[in-house]
């Protein structure tokens, strides 16, 4: 049941399985400074996953040198154009995670999620 | 433990008088009641086992908890990684991604994009709707931090932080001096240069943004006050955004209705070329960089 | 009448103008810069509807210089221009309805940045329903997703923050899964516009060789959908999200945004992958179960609350089980009725969370149902309001909730192996509605007989809201019961439009 490019993909498995850690420690975590570490250990696999998957062996950056213009030159743009805007999103997301992770403290003086639960319940109806 | 009918348990349910979850999880850990929110207070609160009302209890479930979690992180991994063992070859000349829209990206970009670098002709022509919605996240994302974090004028005075910081500190100083100016003009030339080598507006942006906060941190808020306040920052993004937003717009409505543009792509490999894509990398660099100077600021005393 | 053509594109880039201009504006110009922005959407919207119901086809729109495969598109049928003016109703509606609780609850200095996060909303929910490009859907799921964390947080007691946080947890589990979702695709079919990939997807299948991938690949698209939209396992934010936010913004994130994520799963199975290859996998029984569940556990939860807003948010997490039920059954009328059932509870559930305030407030601002005595005849129009909701929700004939009740119970019928569990899901599932509902109806009707006793719980039963007061407030309530009778009453042709918007998205 396990194809057989699985050798060959071992920069994807790399990305995967940092996904899959990525994605634990963000929803099972009770931290809240950890959940976002995991929100951007996910986020960088899967960066990291499209720029395995946009390299062509042998191929140089699309940038144009000497005037070249030959698709057997270049490795493919789109995965490294995703990444960019991949990245940009991810960066938002962390300021406003963070942003919202002081203000918690500030309130609670707690990190975790369940104790801030506990309070919350407790403190306002 | 009093027993009541059946009619009066219904008439207690119409009344909202059962005690649904929360509220059951209120009255049972009712007896440490939070009410300090000095800081103090909370950290030795923080330290006594008693708060924890079910101390044992929650350590089983907690077990539970990092059980399910490696099982579930397993799972996960597994069922992806027999995707990735069906994957095309990593680096492999056939795959599907290297198909014809890769192909008229890089052998037509030049000529119709008019950018040497084929990643920004991409992501700022081709697909630029895309990129307009990304610019429109970090806005977003402002936007959120300010309704978090602002603090309002009458809170400024009392949670300013200028008084704890280091005055004066000669090395951070000195060597400010040196980086910043250096800085700050490889930000722009990073910028500028978008679309004939590697970098552009989100790159080239967010060492502006690192450089003005360098600055901030040797100098101190006094100084950064003088050319760059609230006032700028939104002046600036509220007009590269709108000049982005209207450009972009003028060059989708030609585009779609086939008409034709007074923009041209210029020579390639000249700065000024390539049509739009130099002002909305401009534009974005702009942005980015205020983007990062407001989360510094915001995150350190939620104000400008 | 071409230039009708345009009207999609207008309307996002107009949202998306109005958004960054907003920022730079004080609080009433913001506000009226907002409604005028939402009103000329509407008419916009509006008009692509009527545009593609007079030609009876859908039309493909290029964003720039460049067409598929190389450019962004946006695409509009009848199904999108539906879709388009009912949220665009629908956020206008919420908006100037929540208008006095936005004022009350929020802080002065951040009034403007609301209307500045509702502009970004309108835009983002505008690309979600007529995008063609699977990336551009995941960027503007982003701008979703952080703006209405925006308007959640924006009420700053600490429950929204805790909420909010919560909310954005599980969104991002579902945005990260839908991101590696449509990576696993583009390194499958090599395309991001999907008219495209469907037609790699007919290859892979017909090849045989990536099976599994693409298996995976729809998994992990629907489950990142699904726990943004709060299906049944994934809906423990709910309560909290839409409980205790500024009114408006939870009609806006219960009746519009859940839905646009639903409706994007829907575009994706339609136009991505393609129904065939779905209704033969076993993707859509998931579904259905699922959708069972959270039927019968919403509701089970929801007459556990006390309080309105949380019982109402209870309610939504077992309507979204409905709409993944009618998505489940695999047929085309069965996806007739979801998307009708969308409808439904887009404009339902806002007027529940609405009215619902009004009743608040004239008990002393408790939610709970102990305070709420008596509060339907202090507050006529508020009570009234909340009875036709909950009157369409339990589904009686005349109201929207009927009609969708009916087409799911039909399109089951066709399905002989989901019958019967459908028909007794649906059946148990009205009764609980019944159940809660009309204790709520009960409960805000019942005359104050003891004064005592309310007056040492702290209530003042003599507060009165008068149509006077509350004009503005009364005016949306009467286009919510209108809505709802619109859709009750004059449910042929829209149902009609709906299947004729279904054949041209596949």
């Amino acid at each position: 049941m396990i194809g057989s490019n699985l050798v060959f993909n071992i920069e994807e498995v790399v990305a995967i399985i940092l996904f899959g850690i990525g994605f634990t420690t963000l929803l099972l975590h009770r931290n809240l400074i950890k959940k976002i570490i995991g929100l951007n250990i996910m986020d960088t696999a899967v960066y990291f996953f499209l720029a395995s998957m946009g390299y062509v062996d042998g191929r140089v950056a699309p940038i144009v040198t000497n005037g070249v213009l030959d698709a057997q030159v270049y490795i493919n743009p789109i995965p490294s154009g995703l990444v960019l805007t991949g990245i940009v999103v991810s960066v938002s997301v962390t300021a406003m995670m963070l942003s919202l992770t002081i203000r918690l403290y500030k309130r609670y003086h707690t990190l975790n999620l369940d104790e801030i639960y506990m309070y919350a319940v407790k403190q306002d109806r | 433990m009093q027993k009541i009918s059946k009619k009066e348990r219904f008439e207690a349910w119409i009344n909202g008088e059962i005690p649904s979850a929360e509220e059951q999880l209120l009255n049972e850990s009712g007896r440490h009641v939070y009410q300090s929110t000095s800081t103090v207070q909370a950290k030795r609160r923080h330290k006594n086992p008693r708060d924890y009302q079910n101390a044992f209890e929650i350590k089983a479930f907690q077990k539970v908890y990092n059980v399910l979690s490696v099982v579930f992180c397993l799972a996960l991994i597994a069922s992806l990684l027999i995707t990735v063992s069906y994957l095309p070859r990593v680096g492999g000349t056939d795959n599907p991604g290297n198909n014809e829209v890769a192909e008229r990206y890089i052998e037509k970009g030049l000529e119709e994009t008019g950018a040497v670098n084929i990643v920004a002709g991409m992501i700022l022509d081709y697909r630029a709707f895309d990129t307009f919605g990304e610019s429109c996240v970090l806005f977003c994302a402002v936007c959120s931090v300010f309704i978090l974090l602002k603090v309002s004028d009458r809170e400024t005075a009392k949670e300013n932080d200028r008084i704890h910081e280091p005055k004066n500190d000669v090395i951070l100083q000195q060597i400010a001096r040196i980086i910043v100016p250096l800085g700050l003009i490889f930000g722009i030339y990073v910028v500028l240069n978008g679309h004939l080598s590697a970098g552009g507006g989100f790159s080239g942006g967010a060492i502006m943004g690192a450089v003005l906060v360098l600055y901030l941190l040797a100098f101190g808020f006094e100084k950064t006050e003088r050319f760059f306040n609230e006032k700028v920052f939104r002046v600036i993004t509220c007009s590269a955004l709108s000049f982005y937003c209207l450009a972009k717009s003028y060059s989708f409505f030609t585009g779609a209705n086939h008409l034709e543009s007074i923009i041209s792509t210029g020579t390639p490999g000249a700065i000024i070329s390539a049509g739009l894509i130099l002002p909305l990398n401009i534009c974005v660099g702009l942005v980015v960089a205020c983007t990062m100077y407001a989360f510094y600021t915001m995150f350190r005393k939620g104000g400008m | 009448m071409d230039f009708i053509r345009n009207f999609p594109f207008f309307s996002i880039m107009f949202a998306m103008l109005c958004a960054i201009l907003t920022s730079a504006l004080p609080k009433k110009g913001a506000k009226v810069l907002c409604t005028v922005m939402i009103s000329i959407s509407t008419l916009l919207n509006a008009a692509v509807l009527y545009y593609t119901c007079v030609t009876g086809e859908s039309y493909v729109y290029i964003m720039g210089h460049f067409p598929a495969p190389w450019g962004n598109e946006l695409r509009a049928g009848v199904l999108e221009g539906l879709m388009g003016t009912t949220f665009s109703i629908v956020m206008l509606l919420s908006v100037l309805g929540g208008a006095r609780h936005i004022n009350e609850d929020l802080a002065e200095n951040k009034i403007s940045l609301y209307y500045v996060m509702i502009d970004l909303l309108q835009g983002a929910l505008l690309a979600l329903v007529y995008t063609n490009d699977i990336f551009t859907a995941y960027v503007f799921i982003e701008i979703t997703t952080i703006a209405s964390g925006g308007i959640l947080m924006i009420r700053q007691i600490g429950r929204t923050t805790l909420a909010a946080t919560r909310y954005m947890i599980m969104s991002l589990l579902g945005s990260g899964l839908f991101l590696i979702g449509i990576t696993l695709m583009y390194d499958l079919t090599g395309h991001l516009l999907m008219s495209n990939i469907q037609q790699s997807c007919a290859q892979i299948v017909a090849d045989g060789r990536y099976t599994v991938p693409l298996t995976v690949v729809v998994g992990l698209i629907t489950i990142g959908l699904c726990i943004k939209s709060g299906l049944f396992p994934f809906h423990f934010w709910m309560p909290d999200t839409y409980g205790y936010s500024t009114p408006a913004s939870s009609s806006i994130l219960s009746g519009l945004i859940s839905k646009a994520y639903i409706f994007l799963l829907i575009k994706i199975f339609y136009r991505v992958i393609g129904f065939d290859i779905i209704s033969s996998s076993k993707v859509l029984n998931v579904l259905f179960v699922f959708g069972l569940a959270a039927m019968i556990i919403g509701s089970v939860s929801a007459i556990r609350e006390n309080d309105i807003r949380r019982m109402t948010a209870y309610s939504s997490a077992a309507q979204i089980g409905y709409i993944f039920m009618g998505i489940g059954l695999g047929t085309s009328a069965g996806m007739t009725a979801a998307i009708f059932h969308i409808l439904t509870h887009a404009v339902t559930k806002p007027l529940l969370f609405i009215s619902a305030s009004g009743l608040s407030d004239v008990s002393n601002g408790s939610k709970k149902f102990r305070d709420l005595q008596d509060s339907g005849f202090r507050n006529v129009p508020a009570g009234i309001g909340f009875m036709v909701g909950s009157l369409s929700m339990v589904g009686l004939p005349l109201f929207g909730g009927f009609i969708s009740k009916l087409l799911f119970a039909t399109a089951s019928v066709q399905n002989p192996n989901k019958m019967l569990p459908t028909l007794i899901v649906l059946a148990i599932s009205t009764v609980l509605n019944a159940v809660y509902f009309l204790r709520t109806v009960i409960r805000i009707y019942r005359p104050a007989a003891d004064k005592e006793t309310l007056q040492v719980e702290g209530a003042r039963p003599d507060v009165r809201m008068t149509f006077g007061q509350q004009r503005l407030f009364v005016m949306v309530m009467i286009c919510f019961v209108a809505l709802n009778l619109v859709l009750g009453l004059y449910s042929q042709p829209i149902t009609n439009a709906i299947t004729a918007g279904l054949t041209m998205l596949a």
